[in-house]
């Protein structure tokens, strides 16, 4: 299938025209599979003013199978696990929610509005998004916190 | 040995399992020739006409061809009253659950609602085809050749066949999906009709996109469910409802010779109701394995009833989980013992006697659970070894035949008495499962001794199955007589059973 043509095509426009706070580029040049995202932490959040590095690996059959997005910088939230794995849970990522003509910006707007609004129904971490739902305060706080030690030192 | 006369009144299963392919229209010949057609001879009129057991139930069992034929013919049906294509009537069913009445009084209220939650929409395109549009560039592969050819559903939204293809096979063949293959477009939840894929798709894809369908047909009806059976592709209706389990167990008997519980799925578990199997099974997966070690081996705390294993000579024991003090011999306080820590001889103590009757009941409740579990799995375990006994008489049959001269005809008895033993094995395994949750009254009695009877016609036929060959020919008319009696003893067992659980008479000690 075509997908190397669709996929140089999606890089080339996210290069040009990235969605607020978010900057793409190769992990290695000749591999067009895997791909580093820059993301900053949207403000009014407790990620404000920290750099988040995301994986995004696209599978062979893209885009008829989703890509996968996992966090590379650790981070305090009820969609992504709390391990060194960092996996992301979103709906459409999922194999029957996603659609072949669905496009990676939208994948990586999705989530980075993950990190302005949580959606603690669909948690990676029960704990966090209990605490997320019952003490809001508390969940910021620890979030700052993790912004604050994981998140400064990437560039 | 039973007399000849009971012999004679009893229908064998060889003319039961006759019986069951009859269709109604025979079952009714009795009324068609008025009262004298019996002219004297009930026991033909019992051939033909064959009176449903208390423990019965109707069902139907459906091949594919069946289920295609009936698919077909509720979409035909709708699809005229709507006046829709068929293709479309066919995805507004499965939306529906296949519930026509509900879907046509739905669809008459709110037309448009129901189109768009169905994944349909308004425009109905009597042809579906594909085309070359110049200057067209595909938004799945971004190919944008001058000949592309390309494929647009109802919804407009259009992709070059290849993709669309590649969608409609990933969907089918790895996603196994067929009824709810929405449009490959972002957002757009409009349904692949079967004529579009017909257009798109290879003919292999075809036909497993058709046996998904009929999956989902089976599926989405309660009142149908698969044969469990191993590669067995019949499906059986039967309309016993969700809510009547409790009172009935309904046992149906696939084309394949399965016979399973339509309620669970589980294998033919008369006599007791589904309920009381599953906390059975449950029962038996977490207590028989170490009953009997614990029973052995093991004594519970007198204070909190811990079950504690000695792990030294010493009778001073204290319970690591509540601390307390108790001499493992008396199960009396530790600090009633004086100086006779280590040589207990005493039996009166208040703290004592209590801590042992404690220890009694529960010895007790387990002992009673091992009583019937026992019994229970020895039946489970002879069935097993059943599983070979076809086989084996097939083998018996021959060298009888050989031996004795017999026709092949004249040696079925021997396969007749094995199907016997094994369904009786198979009724009596789960009457221990059921006799387990009984509480006692006179109807246990009278269960009781219906099972006893059972019992012991059962182990006098497998007695006299495992003869040699060279006196089987003499103990035909003793094995043929035993076989109709361990019949009989069955279906009364059943009968019984099934009247008192339809009557809500059976008074169980756990809530069903």
């Amino acid at each position: 299938m075509g997908s190397i043509k669709r996929i140089s095509k999606e890089l080339a426009e996210l290069i040009e025209t990235p969605p607020t706070g978010i900057s793409v580029q190769l992990v290695d040049e000749s591999d067009v599979y895997k791909w580093k995202v820059t993301m900053k932490g949207p403000e009014d959040t407790p990620y404000e003013g920290g750099t988040f590095i995301v994986n995004l690996t696209l599978p062979n059959e893209y885009p008829f199978k989703p890509p996968t997005v996992s966090f590379a910088t650790k981070i305090y939230h009820p969609n992504v696990s709390n391990d060194d794995k960092g996996s992301m849970c979103l709906g459409m990522l999922k194999s029957d929610e996603w659609k072949p003509s669905s496009r990676i910006a939208a994948v990586l707007e999705f989530a980075r509005q993950l990190l302005v609004e949580p959606m603690p129904d669909d948690a990676v971490e029960g704990r966090i998004a209990e605490q997320y739902q019952n003490d809001r305060k508390r969940f910021e706080e620890v979030a700052r916190d993790w912004t604050r030690r994981y998140a400064r030192e990437a560039n | 040995m039973d007399s000849d006369d009971e012999f004679m009144t009893d229908v064998s299963s060889r003319e039961e399992d006759f019986l069951d392919t009859q269709d109604s229209e025979d079952e009714s010949l009795g009324e068609d020739f008025g009262d004298d057609f019996d002219a004297g001879f009930s026991y033909d009129k019992d051939l033909v006409q064959k009176t449903k057991k208390p423990y019965e139930v109707d069902f139907k069992v459906l091949s594919p061809g069946d289920i295609d034929r009936e698919q077909n013919s509720q979409i035909a049906e709708v699809s005229s009253i709507l006046g829709l294509p068929p293709e479309s009537a066919g995805i507004l069913l499965r939306f529906a659950r296949w519930n026509r009445e509900k879907l046509i009084e739905s669809y008459m209220d709110r037309s448009e609602e129901i189109l768009e939650e169905a994944g349909l929409g308004h425009s109905f395109e009597a042809n579906p085809r594909t085309e070359v549009v110049p200057g067209f560039m595909c938004s799945i592969c971004c190919e944008d050749g001058d000949d592309l050819e390309t494929y647009a559903m109802r919804c407009g939204h259009r992709f070059c066949v290849d993709c669309f293809r590649h969608y409609l096979s990933q969907k089918i063949k790895e996603e196994g999906e067929a009824a709810r293959i929405q449009c490959p477009q972002d957002n757009c939840h409009r349904i692949v009709d079967s004529k579009s894929l017909n257009l798109l798709v290879t003919d292999e894809l075809k036909d497993r996109y058709k046996t998904l369908l009929t999956r989902t047909y089976v599926d989405d009806k309660d009142n149908l469910k698969w044969c469990p059976a191993p590669n067995c592709e019949f499906a059986v209706e039967c309309g016993v409802k969700a809510r009547d389990l409790n009172k009935i167990v309904p046992t149906v008997h696939c084309a394949c010779k399965h016979s399973f519980c339509f309620g669970c799925g589980l294998n033919d578990h008369q006599p007791p109701p589904c309920s009381l199997v599953k906390m059975w099974l449950k029962k038996c997966e977490d207590d028989s394995e170490t009953a009997n070690w614990i029973s052995a081996n093991t004594k519970e705390c007198p204070k909190c009833l811990s079950t504690i294993e000695k792990n030294g000579g010493c009778n001073h024991m204290t319970c690591r989980k509540c601390k307390h003090e108790f001499c493992w011999m008396c199960m009396g306080l530790w600090s009633e013992h004086g100086t006779s820590w280590y040589n207990c001889n005493r039996y009166t103590e208040k703290s004592g006697s209590d801590a042992r009757d404690a220890q009694a009941r529960s010895r007790a409740s387990l002992e009673r659970y091992l009583h019937y579990y026992n019994r229970y799995a020895n039946h489970e375990q002879s069935a097993k070894l059943d599983k070979d006994l076809y086989l084996k008489t097939e083998k018996k049959m021959t060298s009888l035949q050989s031996q004795s001269g017999m026709s092949w005809i004249e040696v079925q008895f021997l396969d007749t008495a094995s199907q016997a033993l094994q369904q009786c094995r198979q009724t009596l395994k789960w009457t221990y499962a059921f006799a387990y949750y009984l509480a006692r009254n006179n109807l246990t009695e009278i269960f009781e001794d219906n099972q006893k009877d059972l019992e012991m016609a059962v182990e006098s036929l497998s007695e006299m199955f495992e003869k040699p060959i060279a006196e089987l020919a003499e103990l035909k008319v003793d094995i043929l007589d035993k076989t109709a009696y361990c019949n009989k003893r069955r279906v009364i067992l059943l009968s019984d059973t099934a009247e008192n659980l339809k009557q809500n008479e059976w008074k169980f000690n756990v809530e069903l």
